[in-house]
């Protein structure tokens, strides 16, 4: 199994007058094709992990690497490069932008790689949506969007580029249980059927479980809970 | 590239209507009356340097000396310290008019008049007034324009050739003698010679100094009046190009001697007055975009607040810094732009408005008439104000841009979730 995530004594911790470490000592490895959950309790630091591991925050200490890259030697614009067309984000909010419709919003990361025609980024957004069941949505504006709608949508515009890798904050944390359930099945099915690589934050017991593997933070520190399956 | 951050950029600012046009408005309105402005200050001194360069000579030589003249008896004993010296008595006037325009014709491009300027003061129904009187050369003046024929009420420059003692006054001095054309007046010179004069030519220029203080009679008449018989104190030279003034005078100074004046020489501080004068102007008109500016500044500012989540999850999709600066400064150029195309449209409605005004105002207040706003269509009073205007908005976006680029995404999203 390809490694796509390699982090060694991976650390954060914010300057201050008394420094904050929000994460100490990471070592993880996530494989290709790998569902992990990240789970621990409130200000355990799972969502500041998350972030290193998708290039979004930088680290104060140790070494990152995302798909062979070496992200200690990036400088900002290579990592956005890194961010725009290896890796996929989707939070516990959607994000998605209100002025653009539906379509707009997940061609979006398409137009800023601009590998694509107009007409086969229209299609690419179309077949996308289709596929997370919003084949009938596609000019609506997010705000007549369903709160798991919406989610899917922003599941697709992480979806746009292709991207191996995914990293997903809390993706069902605002979202009633059906639209949760539905979420949760998209992931993984991108896992088990797609052959992407999914990283979520969760604090739904049962959406880790269902994960190949849970790693669980406690202070910041990975602790001996996880678990895999 | 652009066209995405170009459509967001339209996006963010479609989103604020009111603003958007407040903004676009303040922008507008001061290119507007900027141009406005800058098209009357110009016009007025576009009219001005008219009427200095057409109505008056583009280089005068009179019969003065730039220096006093050296005293024989300095040259002679020039070691000598010699006190109490009474200096030669100058006979006045070029004394070789002749000799002096061969000279000037060899080189001298356009056209030459030469006159014997003297005062006098003229005599009617118990009335005196003191006047310039210029001795000419009808064909000459004519020739040149000193005074247009549709200025003469009455006769012109050529009647002073019709026989006996002629003069040509204008209008507002017959006013004061109460005089008419044909009437025949008294003429008594600086020497004390009088002579009686008919008037056959009365002209209105609507300068009041020229209107009621200057005569004009034959050269050859002056000449008699002045009791200095082919004499001459005063060519005027008119040259096809106004600029060539000051080099014509310079060469001509040297080769004749004579004190050579230039239209920009004899009007140096009215020209620095307007020098002056325009810096004051584009220092409001910078002023009034800049206020605009800060406008911008403050919409531009409130959008980066309002749109920190849209900048942080396009971070997150892979945008960069320089992307968001590019944004936000675009969304300021097009305030910039859209008010310079408002300012444009309302500048010129302006100026059209501006140039259909016609009022006349004359007498003794005003020393020359103005019927209309002096108004001057220039291109660049646009490309200026409207440069200015984008610079402005430019900078006002910039600001914000900076600071919106450079937001840390994760503190927005956490503050978000």
């Amino acid at each position: 199994m390809k490694t796509l995530v390699e982090a060694r004594d991976l650390g954060r911790t914010l300057p201050a007058t008394v420094p904050v470490t929000l994460v100490e000592g990471i070592d993880l490895s996530i494989g290709d094709n790998e569902f992990v959950a990240i789970t621990g309790p409130s200000g355990s630091g799972k969502s500041s992990l998350l972030y290193l591991l998708g290039l979004l925050d930088q680290p104060s200490h140790g070494s990152l690497h995302i798909d062979g890259h070496d992200t200690a030697t990036l400088k900002e614009p290579q990592r956005a490069a890194l961010r725009l067309e290896s890796i996929g984000f989707v939070f516990q909010f959607h994000f998605l932008l209100p002025e653009f419709s539906v379509r707009a919003n997940v061609e979006l990361p398409m137009r800023k790689l601009g590998r694509l025609s107009a007409s086969q980024r229209r299609v690419r957004a179309e077949e996308l949506l289709d596929s997370l069941g919003l084949a009938d949505h596609l000019d609506k504006l997010p705000e007549q969007l369903s709160g798991g709608q919406r989610q899917r949508v922003a599941v697709a515009r992480s979806l746009a580029n292709d991207p191996p890798l995914l990293f997903a904050d809390e993706p069902t944390g605002s979202l009633d249980t059906q639209s949760s359930e539905q979420v949760f099945n998209i992931l993984d099915e991108l896992v088990h059927q797609r052959g992407k690589t999914v990283v979520a934050v969760t604090h739904d017991i049962d959406m880790a479980d269902r994960a190949d593997r849970r790693v669980h933070l406690v202070d910041g520190r990975l602790t001996d809970h996880a678990e895999s399956h | 590239m652009t066209p995405l951050i170009l459509e967001l950029a339209i996006t963010h600012i479609l989103g604020r209507g009111r603003q958007t046009w407040i903004a676009v408005l303040s922008v507008g309105l001061g290119v507007g009356f900027s141009i406005a402005m800058a098209a009357l200050m110009q016009g007025g001194e576009d009219d001005l340097i008219d009427q200095l360069v057409n109505d008056m000579p583009h280089v005068e030589i009179s019969d003065e000396q730039r220096d006093a003249r050296r005293q024989p008896a300095e040259d002679r004993f020039d070691a000598a310290q010699i006190s109490g010296l009474r200096p030669l008595e100058d006979r006045r006037g070029m004394l070789n008019p002749e000799e002096i325009r061969a000279q000037l014709s060899a080189w001298v491009p356009g056209e030459m008049v030469w006159r014997l300027q003297t005062q006098g003061v003229v005599r009617y129904a118990g009335r005196d007034e003191g006047i310039s009187l210029y001795g000419i050369e009808p064909e000459q003046e004519a020739e040149v324009e000193s005074i247009k024929s549709e200025d003469f009420v009455h006769g012109d420059f050529n009647s002073l050739l019709s026989g006996g003692n002629n003069i040509v006054i204008g209008d507002r001095l017959a006013d004061k003698l109460g005089a008419d054309h044909g009437t025949t007046l008294s003429l008594v010179s600086s020497t004390g010679q009088t002579r009686a004069f008919k008037i056959t030519g009365i002209f209105h220029t609507g300068t009041t100094a020229r209107d009621e203080g200057e005569g004009y009679v034959l050269l050859k008449k002056a000449q008699i009046l002045s009791e200095r018989p082919n004499v001459i104190n005063s060519i005027r030279l008119y040259l096809p190009d106004p600029d060539m003034a000051p080099s014509v005078a310079a060469r001509a100074e040297s080769q004749i001697g004579y004190k050579s004046v230039s239209w920009q020489e004899a009007n140096e501080s009215l020209l620095e007055a307007l020098v002056i004068r325009n810096v004051i102007m584009y220092t409001v008109v910078g002023t009034i975009l800049l206020v605009a500016g800060f406008g911008i500044y403050n919409i531009i500012s409130t959008l980066t607040h309002e749109k920190a989540r849209d900048i942080a999850i396009l971070k997150s999709l892979g945008f960069t810094e320089p992307d968001m600066r590019r944004l936000f400064v675009l969304e300021g150029m097009i305030f910039g732009v859209g008010g310079s195309v408002l300012g444009w449209l309302l500048g010129f409605g302006l100026c059209v408005a501006l140039s259909m005004v016609r009022f006349e105002l004359s007498g003794d207040v005003v020393a020359q008439e103005i019927t209309r706003l002096p108004l001057a269509w220039s291109i660049w009073h646009y490309v200026i104000a409207g440069g200015f205007a984008m610079f402005s908005a430019a900078v006002a976006g910039y600001l914000p841009a900076r600071k919106a680029a450079r937001l840390n995404p994760v503190a927005i999203i956490r503050g978000a979730s």
